[in-house]
């Protein structure tokens, strides 16, 4: 290592490979773990794309998008929900939450970027979207704007991430609130690439776009709490009692937006049972094909209990909380699912009541669909524990935003602000009571 | 399983008696203004007088949007499902074993004396507010500025399917050997750019059921079946919005032949044998 890149590693906190190798054994087998599988969904991935993706791929005319899509959502849900969570502290001054920008913001641009690994194979013809999109644009598509926007919103968490790095606050502060804006319009766009599609009543109309921006942030708080508390596992020290405090309040507002979205699902089932459109995707999901998905996966696991837990843990728990967020990021993977297959399951010439379309339209992902999957999940995975270990636990110390007349306390880790003629000693006498 | 119960009472023709001589005036007006029969979905049924149709002479000729405006009517209890019409299709654009640009789907009326089964010949509508056009990302897909036929450039396609489900018609699937989505295009590049006027399944079709041409020449045979006054007339799906140009008839009625008398039309055998 040359003096440069010893001066870069020391201001950005990063360890490098040399704390890979102080990993303990176990670590190393979960991290091969996840390098493996994202390797073999690679390998199988490349053999569906040479092979063709319709001999291999379960989706067909009808359900058109399978579970690649839904992965994908999941990913650039969980990124754009953690890029909001993580800005109401970087971006809008929300103290409490900043000790958990840059575990967030990394683990943002690692969620779309393998969202960007399981949508590779999807799309048909990737490599075509690059010219294409560039040189053909349609400026009335949705599909269009997501996937430009969700570029752009890439490359300013990317220079957010370099900022927050190298402590220059006041640009990391205007790149995350250009990445939260481009961020947010790319997701409602998302839910409008749903939301706008004709003949698919089960998504038609202004719900998604709303119901993915406050899902987001229901993710976003989930995962969250669940990378930190993972992270405290592996390395206790991560916590002091700034973390305690963002822990508690990212907590509250995984509660209440936790309550917000079954407020939102209650009404979609009800509003849902009383059109004719609907119903029969509705049905499928309270007593149908759907209901283990819908009853286990998306209201229970996905919120039921952990508003429960989390409840329960007042915040402070991290046991609890990590088996709620733990569970509950499982549940959200599948009410993912279920926004993006039952919406194809009707046929659009179900209600002319013919014989081709009365019978709900069945879907299961084949083997290559989940190894393509799971490419982009565990190479999630992969990178999570990587950067745990290279970039020591994300740890504070220097790595935060200190607001004017504000120090970081060094004996809390908190921040504490000085009174007008106050010195450091004074005011760190005065916050903890010591006279 | 629990499926629901189609009305099939509602999901009938309305029939001219439901419409009143003003709304068929208004509609006769909008129908002329833009293609497409539509009115905010109330009204399933187009019936149009044939002589006010004619009245209007020119002026209305020259506000459909292309011209010719390729349209094809399906006179539907023609269709006796011999599928003469998708096998030529398949043959002429060389479509997969796996896909279709068009296809017969079969209602079953019970609960009637007779059990009545009805053949509907379904195909891309070319709709004039094409929500595939709309939805596509690169504009691999396209609305002919002339003809109004709904295209494909296979090398601007990069497979997102968007369009597949943004279509409410059905009409879209993936083609693995062009690379791209395919769809019917009223065999442009296999017949009509070479000269042809009729698409491979209209001039497969021994029946007549399906019926194609141009529906800003007077003279054509859609544009008569589409402003006869006799029969009523409809789309599918119109709440969607999408001005569709495929057009429905009963089609069993004498006096669509007596509209059609000094019109060539042969009633059997394909291609005018
Ligand atoms: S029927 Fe479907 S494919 Fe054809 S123009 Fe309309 S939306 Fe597009
Ligand atoms: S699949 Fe091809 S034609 Fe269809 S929307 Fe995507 S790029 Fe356009």
């Amino acid at each position: 290592m040359n003096r440069s890149t010893i001066a870069i590693a020391k201001r950005w906190g990063y360890h490098g490979i040399d704390a890979l190798k102080k990993a303990s054994p176990g670590y190393f087998m979960i991290m091969g773990f996840f390098a493996l599988l994202t390797l073999i969904g690679a390998v199988v991935g490349v053999h569906g794309m040479i092979t063709g993706y319709h001999h291999v791929y379960n989706v067909s005319r009808e359900i058109s998008w399978g579970i690649l899509i839904s992965a994908y959502v999941f990913c650039v849900v969980t990124s754009t929900g953690l890029c909001i969570i993580s800005s109401i502290g970087h971006v809008f001054g929300g103290e409490a939450f900043m000790p958990i920008a840059k575990r967030a913001v990394f683990m943002s641009i690692i969620f779309i970027l393998g969202g960007f690994c399981i949508i590779f194979f999807d799309i048909e013809n990737p490599f075509r979207m690059a010219i294409y999109n560039v040189i053909s644009p349609n400026l009335s598509s949705n599909m269009w704007w997501m996937g430009t926007l969700y570029g752009a919103y890439l490359v300013f968490m990317i220079i957010e991430y370099y900022f927050l790095l190298e402590q220059n606050h006041s640009l990391s502060r205007l790149m995350g609130f250009f990445g939260l804006v481009v961020g947010i319009a790319a997701h409602s766009n998302l839910g409008a690439v749903f939301g706008m599609l004709h003949g698919r009543p089960f998504w038609y109309g202004p719900y998604l776009p709303i119901y993915f921006i406050f899902s987001a942030g229901m993710s976003g708080g989930c995962a969250i709490l669940f990378v930190t508390t993972l992270a405290w596992k592996i390395n206790p020290s991560i916590m002091n009692l700034r973390m305690e405090r963002a822990m508690k309040a990212v907590c509250q507002v995984t509660i209440f937006l936790i309550s917000t979205i079954i407020f939102f699902t209650i009404w979609k089932i009800v509003t849902g049972m009383v059109s004719h459109d609907k119903s029969l995707v509705i049905m499928s999901m309270i007593n149908g094909d759907y209901s283990v998905n819908f009853w286990v996966f998306d209201i229970f696991f996905g919120m039921v209990l952990p508003l429960f837990l989390l409840f329960l843990s007042r915040g402070t728990n991290y046991n609890m909380i990590l088996w709620a967020t733990g569970l509950m990021m499982i549940g959200i993977f599948f009410m993912r699912y279920d926004i993006v297959i039952p919406g194809q399951m009707v046929s659009v010439y179900h209600a002319l009541g013919v014989e081709e379309g009365l019978e709900i339209i069945k879907y299961k992902p084949s083997f290559h669909e989940i190894m393509a999957t799971l490419f982009g999940l565990s190479f999630i995975g992969f990178a999570y524990l990587a950067g745990e270990k290279m970039l020591n636990g994300h740890q504070l110390e220097k790595h935060e935003i200190v607001p004017e007349g504000g120090y970081i306390c060094p004996g809390c880790g908190a921040i504490h602000f000085m009174q007008e003629g106050e010195s450091e000693q004074d005011a760190m006498k005065r916050q903890h009571n010591i006279w | 399983m629990n499926f629901l119960k189609i009305d099939l009472e509602r999901l009938k023709n309305e029939g001219t008696s439901t419409v009143t001589s003003k709304e068929r005036r208004n509609f006769l007006k909008l129908g002329l203004a833009i293609t497409g029969v539509y009115a905010g979905g109330k009204i399933l049924s187009l019936s149009s007088t044939f002589g006010v149709a004619h009245a209007s002479g020119t002026d209305f000729v020259e506000k459909y949007p292309y011209n010719p405006h390729y349209s094809m009517v399906i006179r539907q209890s023609l269709c006796i499902d011999c599928e003469k019409c998708v096998d030529a299709c398949n043959k002429t654009n060389h479509v997969p074993k796996y896909g279709y640009r068009t296809r017969i789907l079969t209602r079953k009326y019970q609960g009637q004396l007779d059990k009545k089964v009805e053949f509907i010949p379904v195909l891309c509508n070319h709709c004039n507010d094409a929500p595939c056009v709309r939805a596509c990302p690169t504009k691999a897909t396209y609305k002919d500025a002339v003809t109004g036929i709904v295209r494909m450039n296979s090398k601007k396609c990069i497979g997102c399917k968007t369009c597949m489900l943004a279509c409410p018609y059905d009409a879209r699937y993936f083609s693995a050997e062009r690379h791209a989505v395919d769809k019917c295009d009223f065999c442009w590049e296999e017949r009509l750019s070479k000269g042809e006027t009729q698409t491979g399944c209209s001039s497969a079709c021994p029946t007549g059921a399906r019926t194609f041409g141009n529906l800003t020449d007077p003279n054509n045979i859609v544009f008569k079946l589409v402003h006869q006054l006799e029969e009523s007339v409809w789309v599918l799906r119109p709440e969607d919005g999408t001005k569709p140009n495929i057009f429905y008839m009963k089609g069993n009625m004498l006096s669509v032949d007596n509209i059609l008398k000094g019109q060539k039309f042969i009633y059997s055998g394909p291609s005018g044998s």
